[in-house]
């Protein structure tokens, strides 16, 4: 087997150059759907972090145990707990966010970025790396949906954590907050980063 | 010359049939699924109280606007008075069959001044449970809230805007209330359904036609019974 890369590359590459929505198309359900404000996207990426975190842990922890025909099992069995436990620790203490997250929560359970990173390096490596690996996943999730979210709710409410920012003058794009705006931001935003990151690759290859 | 007879097949030995077995294969499966559903038991029976809680908060909360309307609550608020919510459980039956529903009582210095009933039923993806307000002889809607739903996000899911439940308001509780395709609900007891969400509209008009028919009989005669 190929060197598999240490936990401080795993915890880089998943900031921005494997970014899970910007460079794996990975998760893009709660990416389109939960992106309308700002905050829901912040509570979503927690949600998401801790589920991400706890599956990769406990599946690296258990890496030497798993048969290969019955891990996708496991994985599921481990994603599908911890996804219940934010989803009811949602609705106890921020019952408010949990209305408007609504299914979504649940849904983070069919959030293939968290399988994909089980199976490709949880079930492979240390406990240490694993967790490397969550933390930096989650904030480039963190950071995609961030980034998606303040664009549409600027440009759709005119504010951000709903305090308004732009001048009375701006008149809301209501259709930034509907669901068209969430592919209309998304698709511009991956072009801008694809066109970023081709200009900085033909650039390193030029020098 | 003898010919050799033919080897029997070694018989298994007993380790490897159990090697071999699916349910000692799956014990990884097996014992961290019990051991998960027994955390995840741990986990709703701390916080399940507390989202109980938070569900009657939000009941309790929403109790003014549903009896005296919007601009009566606040005027309320502003007045500095409270209702108080007195919860009850009412038994209906029929067919041989009993339900429950709450209701809360809604008392502003021992005065009646409505009903508000907690009911449920399947909706077009899931169940919808929303709260319904009646005057004290329970004859008029004086308003409904969307509790819970997960309706389809931009059509069923507006439900619970103002606009659509505001229809509800004063429609007389003598005859079933009928959803109308097409916005041209005029009759008394008639309310447009939410367009693209015909479903949806019709279960939350069933739940309240179910809700009032159980229960205006039961909270009439409670009303006529003095406090």
């Amino acid at each position: 087997m190929a060197d598999q890369p240490t936990a401080i590359e795993r915890f880089v590459q998943g900031i921005l150059p494997e970014n899970p929505v910007y460079r794996q198309l990975l998760g893009l359900c709660p990416t389109l759907a939960v992106t309308n404000g700002l905050q829901a996207a912040i509570t979503m990426s927690a949600a998401v972090t801790f589920v991400l975190v706890c599956a990769n842990v406990i599946t690296s922890l258990i890496r030497n145990l798993l048969k290969p025909h019955l891990r996708i099992v496991i994985f599921t069995l481990t994603i599908a707990t911890f996804v219940t436990i934010a989803d009811r620790f949602l609705a106890a203490y921020l019952y408010q966010m949990s209305k408007v997250l609504g299914p979504y929560i649940p849904l983070i359970i069919v959030n293939c970025l968290i399988i994909c990173r089980c199976e490709v390096c949880a079930s492979k490596q240390g406990v240490f790396t694993a967790g490397a690996d969550a933390i930096g996943q989650s904030l480039g999730f963190c950071l995609a949906l961030c980034s998606i979210a303040a664009v549409r709710e600027i440009l759709g409410t005119g504010g951000l954590f709903g305090i308004r920012v732009l001048p009375a003058a701006w008149s809301d794009w209501v259709i930034m907050v509907l669901p068209p705006g969430a592919f209309l931001t998304f698709g511009l935003l991956l072009g801008l980063v694809n066109w970023y990151s081709d200009r900085r690759s033909g650039k390193a290859n030029r020098g | 010359m003898k010919p050799i007879e033919p080897m029997e097949p070694m018989p298994q030995s007993t380790l490897e049939r159990l090697k071999n077995n699916n349910i000692i294969q799956a014990w990884l499966v097996l014992s961290l699924a019990l051991f998960f559903g027994s955390a995840l038991a741990g986990v709703q029976m701390t916080l399940g109280p507390k989202i109980e809680e938070n569900k009657i908060n939000e009941t309790r909360e929403k109790v003014p606007e549903l009896v005296l309307g919007k601009e009566g609550a606040q005027q309320m608020a502003e007045a500095g008075e409270t209702l108080e919510a007195l919860p009850e459980s009412v038994v209906v039956e029929k067919g041989g069959k009993q339900s429950t529903y709450s209701v809360f009582e809604a008392l502003k210095g021992g005065e009646r001044l409505g009903w508000v009933v907690k009911s449920s039923g399947q909706g077009y993806a899931d169940k919808i449970e929303l709260l319904l307000g009646l005057d004290p002889a329970a004859e008029k809607i004086t308003g409904i809230f969307v509790l819970e739903q997960k309706e389809t996000p931009g059509l069923g899911n507006k439900i619970v805007t103002d606009a659509w439940r505001g229809q509800f308001v004063s429609k007389g509780t003598a005859q079933r209330i009928a959803v109308v395709k097409g916005g041209n609900a005029d009759g008394p007891n008639e309310i447009n359904a939410v367009t693209g969400a015909t479903i949806s509209s019709k279960a939350v008009t069933d739940i309240i036609n179910l809700a009032v028919a159980d229960l205006k009989g039961p909270l009439a005669a409670k009303g006529s019974e003095g406090k």
